[in-house]
């Protein structure tokens, strides 16, 4: 299989303006091919798009307002995981030798319609994601028994690591007390342990080997792609407390890759919930069950940015189907070294975990320099 | 009859194959592991509280049948792990189901 790189990368603020899908989406690759003036758009094989938004046609739409007219154009939905999905496409278009230079845009609304599943009739009512949110707590919290406030730390890590991320949507920092003391949305989740929906788009330029090179003196590496999807449903989740899904995609990931996970030096998690944070962490392997807390605490303590450095979904904002791109950009930034004040030490190997609907299914994406 | 249209009279049924006789859920016309037709099993079914969390006054529960139907349900009594019930109230309302257990 040919080497994929990833060779240029252009983002949007997250923010909660109104602004239609084709503008973010054009904003974004704008922003790719102002940093990378030299890139030829004639080069360009394939054009995808990530995202839930219901606008038809964005692909051709997108190349249409970049001039570029490629051999490949569609869009790609899956949820929250839409992103990462993407770049998993773009990838077996280039090591297929379909193609040698793909363009990813990913982009939401603040009301998109890819936030509730309607066809999952089994939550009855009860179809909002922080229902499944607060199932997940409260068997995650009573299983390892974990506070309230000993959870809140992961909502205080990343808001804090977020006000380093000028495209952010959260632009303060909040104590344990703060959260804790945010709006109650059911027993077991506050107002500050969710992700918001907001406005924004991210998209990436990959390349064959021999593109990567031609264009640019550091590529990052796909060198790990691991995918699971375990059902559609939620009620299918046989654990509450940990994500299925998450650890085949991991394990996957890293076995392609030829690492383990103890190798990884820094780590975009989708923390789409407060809990998702330890639990994707221990079913990736990060820490034992029962120990992902232990590890974000001493991040925490420490102001180590290993994990989720942007600030995660929490303190950077999900918009769907620019999350997964959104996060292989900040990996792409952390082994460049160019991360500025997020920038982790020694950055060479990095992991992506994105997923969709309560992890039944999950992308996890290995990246090195 | 369909599961939907026996839900929407208020009557919850437990899908099953006519051929295999593998509980489908979610219902659905075709059994997922030997193509077969699926029929409705009618009756009073007693499910078990795998999980639970309140918003404002209600209770909603993950509640499990003949260990493989999971759906989520409103309570109105303070449910406990491991609890026994049965589905008093359900419905489809906006294309949404719901269901009420005690």
């Amino acid at each position: 299989m040919s080497k994929v790189g990833i060779i240029a990368y252009g983002t949007t603020p997250f923010t909660r303006e109104d602004h239609k899908i084709e503008s973010i989406l054009h904003k974004s690759t704008n922003d790719l091919f102002q940093n990378n003036p030299d890139m030829d758009k004639k080069e360009i094989d394939a054009v995808l798009v990530s995202t839930n938004n219901n606008s038809k046609y964005l692909s051709p739409v997108l190349s249409e307002m970049n001039g570029i007219q490629p051999k490949i154009a569609h869009s790609i939905e899956s949820l929250c995981n839409s992103g990462t999905n993407s770049i998993v496409s773009a990838f077996s278009y280039i090591s297929s030798g379909l193609a040698d230079m793909v363009l990813v845009s990913g982009a939401e609304r603040y009301d998109s319609p890819g936030q509730i599943l309607e066809w999952d009739n089994s939550r009855g009512e009860f179809k909002h994601p922080i229902f499944w949110a607060s199932l997940f707590s409260k068997s995650y919290k009573q299983k390892y028994k974990i506070s309230n406030e000993q959870l809140s730390i992961v909502s205080v890590k990343n808001h804090k690591q977020a006000k380093e991320n000028p495209n952010a949507l959260s632009k303060k920092t909040y104590t344990s007390q703060d959260v804790l003391n945010s709006k109650k949305l059911t027993e077991d989740l506050r107002l500050l342990d969710c992700s918001r929906p907001c406005t924004g788009s991210a998209s990436i330029l990959l390349a064959s080997e021999k593109v990567a090179k031609k264009n640019t003196d550091t590529p990052i590496w796909i060198t790990g792609i691991g995918q699971k999807t375990t059902s559609a449903g939620f009620t299918k989740n046989m654990s509450l407390s940990s994500m299925e899904s998450t650890k085949i995609a991991g394990e996957s990931a890293l076995k392609m890759s030829n690492r383990n996970i103890s190798d990884v030096d820094v780590a975009e998690i989708h923390d789409a919930f407060s809990v998702c944070e330890p639990m994707a962490l221990e079913s990736l392997g990060f820490t034992n069950p029962g120990e992902g807390m232990d590890m974000i605490n001493n991040l925490h303590e420490t102001n180590n940015f290993k994990i989720n450095p942007r600030g995660g979904l929490i303190g950077a904002g999900h918009p769907l189907g620019a999350t997964g791109i959104s996060q292989t950009i900040e990996i792409v930034q952390q082994l460049q070294n160019n991360a500025q004040k997020r920038q982790t030490d020694n950055a060479e190997i990095g992991l992506i975990h994105n997923m969709s609907a309560a992890s039944t299914s999950s992308t996890v994406l290995v990246l090195e320099k | 009859m369909s599961f939907e249209s026996e839900l929407s009279k208020g009557k919850f049924c437990i899908p099953e194959c006519t051929k295999c006789e593998k509980i489908i859920w979610p219902p659905s016309g075709f059994c997922d592991k030997c193509t077969g037709i699926t029929s409705l099993r009618k009756g009073e079914f007693e499910g078990k509280i795998i999980e639970f969390s309140k918003q404002n006054e209600d209770y909603f529960c993950m509640v499990e049948f003949y260990n493989s139907i999971r759906l989520i349900a409103k309570m109105e009594k303070i449910p406990k792990k491991d609890q026994i019930v049965k589905i008093t109230k359900c419905g489809i309302s906006d294309k949404s189901y719901f269901f009420t257990v005690v």
